[in-house]
């Protein structure tokens, strides 16, 4: 793990939140909301967690592996991935247009660098991500597999299938994290479909769960390394991540409005001035 | 001429069975999973030779299909198994997103399709599998006829790269392809005909064999051909056979909408326009009953398929 550069990865958080809003703004479409509540996952992960290969190899052997199951925040996993060098940022520029490798929501058909299996309709990256993390084990790699899931998506049921499979089989190189933002489309959570007591559905699913501030950086590595530590002895692992979605954007921020909109030119603007521009703009 | 006898009769997941156990020995690489059907699909024996390839998933089929996109990304080629109905209607936005999108070298390998799984009645007897998964672009989709096929196909599936649909069934059902050549995408051409050519799958190939014989005794002379891969469709054969004897019958236990029946009209009459005939189940479900006595019910008895081959015969021009 390399040393740890806070104010680096503090300019990449703000960068690569510029990039999502101008992605989604550029083609009037997307998901703004989750993708800025998540950025600083991201940045952990790519920046400072994951041990990666240069270039990008399908099976991943000898490296972390991340997969994104709530794939309708792809807007900042491909920010991310540009940023870190797996096809150049000039490329943002075409997401969710006609003849890009940046569809709307992520996939391998296009083969763009980066992505392992298209994900979007959701419930399904959880199961991906284990088969992913079985398949380390019988090459006996020891790398670690995360994967990320919105706190929406905890209402479908595969999610559940995944949860008791991984514990069953004690599934102990995988980190699996919920963005906790307490929003989906049709309103807040609790409201759609409360999802109760959160922690204590996948304690008792046979799971390690650890609860973090994640759009507070320096707290959620903190937690990811500890999530790292207790990998290994027969459970899998959960970050239960409470972020506020829009995080970043005043106006989009802690409302389920800014789920799948894109901004209007006056609130681009309004937006960019809130972000600095720190590593220069696609 | 060819005659084909049925002096031996086993299942045909038993050959899925058998044809697992052997990959396992081959290829490091297999591995199977199940979702609580060991041993109805007859994985019992690649589960005991080798355990830590074989991953017990429990009744929760959409996971396994996602377990298994996973498994193919780290380089393995995993096997699925469970029934048909639970292998595509129950898991099919999985299989679509996870494995067929993401092109993953997964072998969904089904049991129990069709009518011939019998007493378990309708909800358990898929009868659109073919459809739905022929129409997943880049889904490869094969029908083996008899135990021995089913066996070889399995190992083939191995070799094959990219995802592929294997469908096979219950009852104990007459062997006769030992020794014959399989290719992935190659029609079997099984006995030569001038006046009928009757296309079938799975199951159905030896109704279609029976049937031959009735014809042939009205001095008909029909040709079977064995289209055991529905996608890719060997067009090639399929062509060949019409343009020689003018006219078809499809034969399958499915719906007629959707599957070998619509390929191979399709493929015809863009190509080569002849009357088709098809033996199918006309769509409906279907219910409780003894496998031969259901395939009877539902229009799929080699008398139905003589029937269908004088109708095709008399549409001729």
């Amino acid at each position: 793990m390399p040393t740890l550069d806070l104010p680096h990865l503090q300019k990449l958080c703000t960068q690569i939140r510029r990039d999502i809003v101008r992605q989604v703004y550029n083609c009037q479409s997307g998901h703004p909301g989750g993708s800025l509540g998540c950025t600083e996952l991201f940045v952990a992960l790519y920046f400072h967690l994951m041990k990666r290969n240069p270039g990008f190899n399908m099976e991943g052997k000898g490296e972390d592996l991340f997969f994104l199951s709530n794939g309708h925040i792809s807007p900042a996993w491909y920010a991310t991935l540009a940023r870190a060098g797996y096809f150049d940022v000039k490329e943002l520029a075409t997401f969710r247009q006609i003849n890009s490798r940046l569809q709307g929501h992520p996939a391998t058909h296009e083969h763009l660098p980066g992505v392992r299996v298209a994900s979007g309709s959701l419930g399904q990256g959880l199961s991906v991500a284990i088969g992913a993390a079985l398949s380390k084990k019988l090459n006996k790699d020891p790398h670690t597999v995360y994967v990320l899931m919105g706190d929406g998506e905890q209402q479908e049921g595969q999610v559940w299938e995944a949860s008791m499979f991984a514990a069953h089989h004690k599934v102990d190189n995988l980190i699996a994290t919920i963005d906790y933002n307490g929003q989906q489309i049709d309103g807040p959570v609790d409201q759609v479909m409360s999802l109760k007591n959160l922690k204590a559905k996948w304690e008792s699913f046979g799971w390690t769960v650890l609860e973090c501030n994640g759009n507070n950086l320096p707290e959620l590595i903190t937690t990811m390394e500890k999530a790292k530590s207790l990998l290994g002895q027969g459970k899998p692992v959960l970050n239960l991540m409470k972020t506020v979605m829009g995080y970043g954007v005043d106006f989009m921020m802690g409302s389920h409005k800014w789920h799948g909109v894109a901004p209007n030119e006056e609130e681009f603007k309004k937006a960019m001035s809130q972000l600095e521009e720190t590593m220069g703009d696609f | 001429m060819v005659k084909f006898t049925a002096n031996e009769k086993k299942d045909t997941r038993s050959g899925f069975g058998v044809g697992l156990h052997e990959l396992g020995k081959q290829n490091p690489n297999v591995v199977a999973l199940c979702a609580d059907l060991l041993g109805s699909l007859k994985m019992d024996a690649f589960k005991k030779d080798f355990p830590e390839r074989f991953f017990q998933v429990g009744i929760a089929e959409a996971n396994m299909m996602g377990l298994a996109a996973g498994l193919a990304t780290g380089g393995k080629i995993p096997f699925t198994g469970t029934f048909a109905n639970f292998s595509t209607g129950r898991v099919y936005d999985q299989i679509r997103q996870s494995i067929a999108y993401s092109e993953k070298n997964v072998k969904i390998c089904a049991s129990h399709a069709g009518l011939t799984l019998g007493e378990d009645g309708a909800t358990h007897q898929i009868l659109e599998d073919i459809g739905m998964m022929k129409m997943l672009p880049g889904m490869t989709v094969v029908v083996p006829a008899d135990y021995e096929q089913t066996r070889v196909a399995t190992i083939a599936l191995a070799s094959h790269v990219g995802p592929a649909y294997l469908r096979f069934g219950r009852p104990a059902w007459p062997i006769f392809t030992t020794g014959r050549p399989f290719t992935i995408g190659k029609a079997d051409r099984m006995i030569e005909g001038k006046d009928v050519t009757l296309f079938a799958c799975g199951h159905m190939v030896w109704q279609a064999i029976e049937a031959e014989s009735i014809l042939a005794d009205k001095g008909i002379s029909a040709e079977v051909i064995n289209v055991h891969t529905i996608k890719p469709l060997d067009v090639e054969t399929i062509l060949a056979s019409a343009n020689k004897t003018g006219c078809v019958v499809t034969c399958e236990e499915h719906q007629i909408n959707g599957g070998l029946g619509d390929s191979v009209a399709q493929c015809l009459s863009r190509f080569h326009p002849v009357p088709v005939e098809m033996i199918a189940v006309n769509d409906s479900f279907g219910e409780s009953g003894k496998p031969l006595d259901l395939l009877k019910k539902y229009g799929l008895s080699p008398e139905n398929i003589v029937k269908a081959a004088e109708k095709a015969i008399s549409r001729k021009k």
